[in-house]
């Protein structure tokens, strides 16, 4: 049986200024995997995953997204995924409690005007003892930790009950405990049959961690089960200095 | 001094005035939290500098100080400065602050032009050049208040309204655009809200000090609250009452320009919060700090007791 | 000398004296706390006119200078509490000086010889006829003398702090390591800024100061990508504008000062526009020609 897609990219090229900085990528992020996007410094991989999120919109190619059986646009799933930004450039000074920034991840579910209610409050907090952060609920977002302040932000795209999460460098930068927890999670997610994608840096780890990898840069070059395709072979071939086209580097 | 607050607070003239500068506070107070939260606060001094040339041509046009109509023209021409700075900051290298001086000091300039030029001579005092540079309240109208209250009253509903969305972007907009939000329609409501508020303050409190309303209220506010919920009506209030008091103050006293009289009152709520909040005031800072080197000092000589010194 | 020759004069060394210093305020992006100290220097010359009583006084001078180089360490203790946002303090710290400033200067206005218009837009018409005798000798007018010897302090200065003025601004925390204090020519720059702005105020006013600090740097910072040929640029642009600022506004019978930054924005707008190097249809020509070379790689490619 073929596995089922979550997102299905086809031909796409994305440009910052007429530089492109993907080219004519084609590549499938499958149902239920917990998926690491890998490649070097500027190779496209936040580009790949704002493309994803509509945040940029692409020269050429289409995105097919998979929530029931049906291919459908961004427009009508945006709701059924979550996104999890690089270390979050907000103002940590903000009049906002963790609790607060949790319910955020509701805000899509409630659509303009309407007020989180108790349902909304009781699956922030839910969320909350899972990122281990019960009790701090009334902190505000200043008074965290760097790992704390990214769980906080998981927690928050978990209180978006989405099917596809796609989380950007989440364990740059935070201690060991905040990782352990983050992929805990992330795992347990993919068991209910979540997609989970992540911009990882980290390539000690993605085979402990992940089911299946794609190497970026500029292009997929190669991608499939962590297993078979995770190969020094590979990752030589992505990591190869003069793969850089000489274009400018990703925001 | 009771005696005369009181008799005050019987005068007409001085009713219409207090009211008309508590509102505006209010009003600034609240709104100013959403620009000092994105942080645009500077960009309202930039505005507000810059509605001076719309006020002249507006006069220019319509040959009268018919409030309304200068008020448009200063929309407009604060408008027209924001758009250059965003495009200069945005469109190359200049940084954001530069654009934001250059454009501040040269509408400004045009509008001490235009005024001296419309006046013929370059005393601009009596082209009424003075009642828009540092406000002049007492001049308020019934109308001119009335004016406030009726765009106020549809800010606050907004506010009310959009209360969630607003929150959301203020704190993170990206991530309010992955929740499909339309980012573009809540930021424009949001800057058009700004920019209002700035534009009915220039009369009362004049181009150079509107933005100072417009900032220090929420400042102080934010120092007793870590809830947006708290700190947008306490901003508010602080704004509401350093205008009726600043106003009571420069009608008691003897040649106190209003506007600054009410920037001064509002700088002490700003300074005591500073220093005093409870939580994260500068004075309870210093005690944490102090307590802290006392008790990691109190360790290390322990630590060199155990270790036999 | 004819009397527009000599305002013009004047002019032009008003304009060189705030460029200079403004060079580095455009390159270090803290022209907004120029702006403050602008329009705090007010409050210093009212205190300082109290103790002295005596507008001419260099003491008032140097009085007024310190209250700048205070707005400076007040910003920045302020930003320095994180209770409030950088932009924030100094949006706070501004309006309660200047606003004590005004509530003085209105309060006694009958006692000195300052009024809401000279604290505006400086009254340059009138500069010519304030004369600066030493000694029962006229020895020219008196803004044309303060300024000219504040220009010389600039030009000292720069001069002097050349090679510490650039390693600061282009790399503070490389400067610290090989050994000059950013923080001290930090504050030596704001006490030339703070100076310049006092002797400025009154011929063009304390908030128009902003825009002859920052506008002549800016022109220049967009033409070139030298330092040593942004400096020439800068003085060549102050002088400009305000030959251009200076005939004008006798030809519209205006603010002399408002019109010089009238032409200073419109200079550096010119600047922004057509700049052969960062201009805005240069840039988009370059835009529009990769755009070109992208679109045939695309046909190649699909």
């Amino acid at each position: 049986m073929e596995e089922q897609k979550a997102i299905d990219i086809h031909q796409l090229t994305v440009a910052y200024d007429a530089k492109p900085v993907l080219w004519n990528t084609s590549v499938a992020f499958k149902k239920g995997k917990l998926t690491a996007i890998v490649g070097p410094n500027g190779a496209g991989k936040s580009t790949l995953i704002k493309t994803i999120l509509d945040f940029i919109k692409p020269v050429t190619g289409q995105i097919e997204y998979f929530v029931g059986k049906q291919s459908s646009e961004y427009k009508e799933i945006k709701n059924h995924i979550a996104y999890v930004p690089q270390n979050s450039t907000v103002d940590w000074d903000f009049p906002a409690t963790v609790l607060d920034v949790v319910l955020m991840g509701r805000y899509g579910h409630l659509g303009w005007f309407k007020r989180p209610r108790k349902k909304d409050k009781d699956i922030a907090k839910e969320m909350l003892v899972k990122v281990g952060m019960p009790s701090f609920s009334n902190r505000q977002i200043s008074q965290l930790s760097g790992g704390q302040r990214q769980r906080v932000f998981l927690a928050r795209a978990l209180a978006q009950e989405a099917e596809i999460y796609m989380l950007d460098e989440p364990l740059a930068g935070v201690d060991m405990k905040t990782e352990h927890i983050i992929m805990d999670l992330l795992k347990e997610l993919t068991k209910k049959n979540k997609t989970v994608i992540v911009v990882h840096h980290d390539l000690q780890t993605v085979e402990e961690y992940f089911d299946e990898v794609i190497f970026i840069n500029q292009e997929v070059l190669n991608s499939g089960p962590v297993s078979s395709v995770f190969t020094k072979a590979n990752i030589e071939e992505t990591y190869r200095q003069d793969r850089n086209l000489g274009e400018e580097e990703d925001t | 001094m009771w005696d005369q607050i009181t008799l005050l607070f019987k005068d007409y003239t001085f009713q219409i005035v207090a009211l008309g500068t508590g509102f505006l506070g209010l009003l600034s107070g609240a709104i100013g939290t959403y620009a000092t939260l994105k942080k645009e606060s500077l960009l309202g001094d930039a505005l507000s500098h810059s509605a001076l040339p719309g006020i002249g041509i507006g006069f220019l046009i319509i040959q009268s100080k018919e409030l309304t109509g200068l008020l448009i023209g200063a929309t407009i021409s604060g408008l027209i400065a924001t758009a250059i700075i965003q495009l200069m900051s945005k469109k190359s290298s200049v940084k954001f602050d530069s654009a934001l001086s250059l454009v501040l000091s040269s509408f400004f300039g045009l509008g001490l032009v235009i005024m001296t030029h419309i006046q013929g001579s370059p005393n601009a005092q009596q082209a009424g050049l003075d009642s828009f540079i540092f406000g002049q309240a007492s001049a308020m109208l019934v109308r001119d208040v009335r004016l406030i209250a009726i765009i106020g009253t549809i800010i606050f509903l907004l506010v009310i309204v959009f209360w969630k969305e607003f929150k959301l972007f203020a704190f993170d907009s990206d991530f309010g655009r992955t929740l499909g939000f339309s980012g573009k329609f809540i930021e424009f409501l949001m800057s058009t809200m700004i920019v209002l508020t700035i534009i009915l303050g220039l009369e009362s409190v004049g181009v150079i000090l509107v933005s100072a309303l417009l900032i220090g209220p929420s400042v102080a506010a934010r120092q007793w609250s870590n809830k947006l919920g708290v700190v947008l009506p306490l901003a508010g209030a602080i704004g509401f009452v350093s205008g009726i008091s600043g106003t009571i103050i420069s009608s008691i006293g003897n040649r106190i320009p209003t506007g600054p009289s009410i920037v001064v009152v509002l700088s002490i709520f700003v300074i005591f919060s500073l220093f005093f909040s409870p939580e994260r005031g500068m004075i309870v800072k210093r005690s944490i700090h102090k307590k802290q080197q006392k008790n990691f000092m109190k360790q290390i000589k322990s630590l060199e007791k155990e270790h036999g010194k | 000398m004819t009397i527009i020759t000599e305002i013009t004069l004047i002019a032009v060394v008003v304009s060189i004296a705030c460029a200079l210093p403004g060079v580095f305020l455009v390159l270090r992006g803290t022209t907004m706390v120029s702006d403050a100290i602008t329009h705090t220097v007010l409050l210093g010359i009212v205190l300082a006119f109290f103790v002295t009583q005596d507008l001419n006084s260099p003491f008032l001078i140097v009085g007024a200078t310190l209250m700048g180089v205070f707005t400076v360490w007040a910003i920045e203790t302020l930003q320095h509490t994180k209770l409030l946002g950088d932009d924030a303090a100094i949006g706070v710290v501004f309006p309660l000086f200047f606003s004590i400033a005004i509530i003085l200067i209105t309060r006694y206005t009958g006692d000195i010889h300052l009024d809401q218009d000279t604290v505006l837009m400086g009254e340059l018409a009138f500069a010519p006829f304030r004369r600066l005798t030493v000694f029962g000798i006229d020895i020219g007018a008196r803004a044309f003398v303060t300024m000219m010897i504040i220009l010389l302090v600039n030009v000292g200065f720069v001069t002097l702090f050349y090679k510490e003025l650039k390693v600061t601004t282009f790399d503070a925390a490389f400067a610290a390591a090989v050994g000059f204090s950013p923080v001290l020519i930090y504050y030596g720059l704001m006490t030339l800024v703070s100076l310049t702005a006092v002797g400025a105020y009154d011929s063009v006013g304390s908030i128009l100061v902003v825009g002859f600090m920052v506008g002549p740097g800016l022109t220049a910072y967009l033409l070139t990508h030298q330092l040593k040929k942004m400096i020439g640029l800068t003085v060549l642009f102050a002088a400009v504008n305000s030959i251009i600022g200076v005939r004008l506004a006798f030809a519209f019978d205006s603010s002399i000062a408002g019109m010089i930054a009238v032409v200073t924005g419109i200079v550096c707008l010119l600047a922004f526009t057509f700049s052969p190097r960062k201009g805005l249809i240069q840039n988009s020509l370059n835009r529009r020609k990769r755009q070109k070379e992208f679109n045939e790689k695309i046909k190649k490619v699909y």
